[in-house]
């Protein structure tokens, strides 16, 4: 292997160093207005916690606490519900047009406020606001817009001449994606008749209470969606509650089979979007710049906390090193830090927990024998904070190549033969994601068939859109969201 | 017919278990008996002994889920036509068997001649059925995906893997075949578990599967006591999921329980009329969706 020191000026020479330097290019945050406290959103109505309880949240770039909400118990839980219930006869009853419209004046508020919003993401999740800007933000309103479309055409879909709505859905999502996955969930099922109880992460809930007053800018039915904030009692509580029927769940795998577990028996509908361990496969002929691209954004986006993250990165044995080298190289250029500077690629891990978990699976990587590393990289001293980690030497029997991370650590593994790269691929007990990186179309087009995963990316990584279905096979979960394939969850089919 | 002549003694089958293309006995050794007890004719005082069947047990799961993950690389790669002409092929093997399948479903379900030739032409009509959507469920299944940038993205159905299936308790053939056929047509291999009660239809519906050109492994049919074999297969980290047809609500519910441990996918058991149009709902049921994106350009 070349020492990639010799070979890049810029890495020796400090005056070099210097000239890359970047000065500060913070995006202000005064566009947005965090109140102090925030209250459940039930009914139209924000209100506080039955028993008054509340939690902070914070933000995890600088561990200031941002606000303080409202840690909903049962009986806020069963006050959701039924607003819920109480909601769900008129709104299903609407004509789809009409529904429509409410869904396309959400889009539109979103685009009006999508800097607040995406700043208000960066500081409660701590990614970087041009990932929030330029991700998240555009990708909520395009799924609004997209569902929007559907309310009026359902019958087209494919679910039969007259598909009903389920009734109520219980809905907890994730703290990596938080407006995001908001949309994923709430979109399709107003979209075809369903009203809904939201619960977003303890680490970041500010965003759906930004969106409960998106709602209410839209004019949108009171108990149409409801907010509930609070911690995993609050998930257990939602989806065990006898007056939903439907649950849709996106977190870990952990969570999802105890939820699973818990509907057992019942009449509700379940999609789970759950964990994953995708391969990302390079072969030989592979264009590498790109490839290098593709294995930085597959792992190192939104600080790696995304369950379709390429986190394995399985490399052709000819050209481990120079790929290797380029891929070190570029990983010099990352640069961590505050979430709200518009040139930070890698912002701050969510939590003290998370973080906490990175560590461990990391350092059970070395204690396993893996060897790693990472650039020379200053990170902050307040808030969570991990830089870009590679190790190589992994086998496929090592923690860090079969457990899910969720940070921005990448496991290397070779191949020699396509047959071997599938086999050492499908070697998970997930199947949400893979790519593929080739310039051979038949090579894509066979390795696509072979991949146990809901997602292939062929020559690309990371790519989400509200038209494509997106979801897992095996232990990554079942039900898609997006597409015409994501009405099925909410429809009595 | 004289009185001097003696009466023929009628050469009895032995019933056996149907596994990767194989017909063993249960490794257990054990048989229970089967009678007409439960039909018509049972409640008539007319109980007769019909056969020993294998009364399958936890060992005998593990081999059919062994046979059925072997056989499913071959068969989920099979093109679908292959599929599709491989299951018309066993309506054919049907239809020569029409009487005896006709006499072993008249005896499992107490119907009268014509009653049980009714069910059976009707189960060889659902093969024919099925099989004809081999090759049609990925357009109605499938999507090209309009996404906002230039790129090509396509999602097509791919079948779930091994599936685990708790045949209808009461409709022992025509039930049967209702749910066999929608999971192995679209490319997943199957662990059947038989109507406890009335296994022989079953059974016999093996020694068809195995005269019709279908893989080995692809259907394996076992017999025995529901509940036995169901909660094995439902712990099973490589069944990928499964059909409770023919669990009672408790059973249901444990299975469900059971099969949350590696994320099966479950179909719980509702009220079927065999006999009606079933829809696409099963043969949707074990299918995943892959959508594979892939850059335009230059």
């Amino acid at each position: 292997m070349t020492n990639p020191a010799i070979t890049n000026p810029a890495i020796t020479n400090p005056a070099l160093t210097n000239a890359f330097e970047y000065a500060p290019a913070p995006e202000s945050r005064s566009v947005v207005e965090i109140a102090p406290s925030y209250g459940l959103f039930i009914d139209g109505e924000f209100a506080e916690a039955a028993d008054g309880k509340v939690f902070k949240t914070v933000s995890p770039s600088s561990e200031e606490t941002l606000s303080e909400v409202a840690q909903a118990g049962a009986e806020d839980v069963d006050r959701a519900v039924k607003a819920a219930r109480k909601a769900f006869g008129k709104w299903s009853a609407l004509p789809g047009a009409e529904r429509a419209k409410y869904l396309f004046r959400i889009a539109r508020i979103i685009q009006e406020r999508s800097r607040e919003l995406a700043v208000l993401e960066s500081l409660d999740n701590g990614k970087p606001i041009r990932e929030s800007r330029d991700t998240d933000l555009p990708l909520v309103a395009a799924h609004f817009f997209y569902y929007a479309g559907w309310a009026d055409k359902l019958k087209y879909a494919g679910y039969g001449d007259n598909p009903r709505p389920l009734g109520v859905a219980g809905q907890v999502i994730p703290w990596n994606f938080p407006l995001l996955m908001l949309a994923w969930k709430i979109a399709p099922a107003l979209a075809a008749g369903n009203t809904v109880v939201l619960k977003p992460a303890e680490t970041t809930p500010l965003s759906a209470l930004f969106f409960a007053d998106v709602c209410r800018q839209a004019g949108l039915p009171k108990g149409v969606v409801n907010i509930i904030t609070g911690d995993g009692s609050t998930g257990a509580e939602l989806v065990a509650h006898p007056g939903i029927d439907k649950v849709a769940f996106t977190g870990s795998t952990e969570v999802g089979k105890a939820i699973a577990r818990t509907v057992a028996g019942t009449e509700k509908k379940v999609t789970l979007e759950l964990g994953g361990k995708a391969a990302n496969i390079v072969f030989d002929d592979a264009p590498i710049d790109q490839a290098v691209e593709g294995i930085v954004g597959g792992i190192f986006f939104n600080q790696g906390h995304v369950c379709c993250a390429g986190s394995r990165l399985l490399v052709q044995e000819s050209i481990q090193d120079e790929l290797l080298d380029a891929l070190k190289r570029r990983m010099r250029t990352l640069r961590v830090g505050d979430p709200l500077d518009k040139n930070t690629d890698i912002g701050a891990i969510n939590s003290a927990e998370q973080l906490a978990r990175i560590r461990t699976l990391a350092d059970a990587g070395e204690a396993e024998g893996a060897e790693r590393w990472a650039p020379e990289c200053e990170l902050p001293t307040s808030g969570y904070w991990f830089a870009p980690t590679l190790f190589t030497g992994v086998t496929q029997a090592h923690r860090i190549a079969r457990e899910e991370i969720f940070g921005p650590v990448l496991s290397v593994l070779t191949f020699r033969t396509p047959e071997e790269a599938v086999a050492k691929a499908n070697n998970t007990p997930y199947g949400l994601s893979a790519g593929i990186w080739t310039e051979k179309g038949s090579r894509i087009l066979w390795m696509a068939s072979k991949l146990r995963a809901g997602v292939v990316w062929s020559n690309t990584f990371n790519k989400f859109d509200p038209a494509s279905p997106f979801g897992g096979y095996k232990e990554s979960g079942y039900g898609r969201e997006g597409g015409r394939h994501g009405l099925e969850a909410y429809l009595d089919v | 017919m004289s009185d001097d002549r003696t009466e023929r003694l009628r050469v009895l089958k032995t019933y056996k278990l149907f596994v990767g293309g194989k017909f063993p006995r249960s490794e257990s050794g054990r048989v229970y008996e089967v009678t007409t007890a439960t039909s018509a004719a049972g409640a008539a005082g007319k109980d007769r002994w019909l056969a020993n069947a294998p009364l399958s047990s936890r060992k005998d799961a593990r081999d059919a889920v062994v046979a059925a993950r072997k056989a499913f690389g071959g068969w989920s790669g099979a093109t679908a036509y292959n599929r599709g002409q491989i299951l018309y092929r066993v309506a054919e093997m049907l239809e020569g068997r029409r009487g005896q399948f006709a006499r072993e479903v008249g005896d499992a379900e107490g119907l009268g001649k014509s009653k049980a030739a009714a069910v059976v032409d009707a189960a060889i009509d659902r093969w024919v059925w099925y099989a004809g959507w081999s090759d049609k469920v990925a357009q109605i299944a499938g999507a090209a995906n309009p996404v906002a940038g230039p790129y090509f993205n396509l999602s097509t159905p791919e079948p779930t893997g091994v599936v685990a299936v708790l045949a209808p308790q009461e409709s022992s053939f025509l039930g049967l075949v209702s749910v066999i056929a929608p999971a192995i047509v679209t490319g997943n291999t199957t662990v059947v578990v038989a109507s406890e009660r009335t296994p022989l239809p079953a059974l016999s519906l093996g020694e068809v599967l195995a005269t019709s050109d279908l893989p080995g492994g692809v259907v394996n049919i076992l017999s025995g006591r529901t509940a036995e074999i169901a909660t094995p297969l439902a712990a099973h980290q490589d069944v990928n999921a499964i059909d409770l047809a023919g669990a009672d609500a408790e059973l249901a519910r444990s299975l469900e329980e059971a099969a949350a441990d590696n994320l099966k996918r479950v179909l719980r058991p509702q009220p079927v009329d065999w006999s009606a149009d079933p829809g696409t709902a099963r043969l949707l049921a074990f299918l995943e969706t892959k959508t594979v994106w892939h850059p335009m350009g230059v």
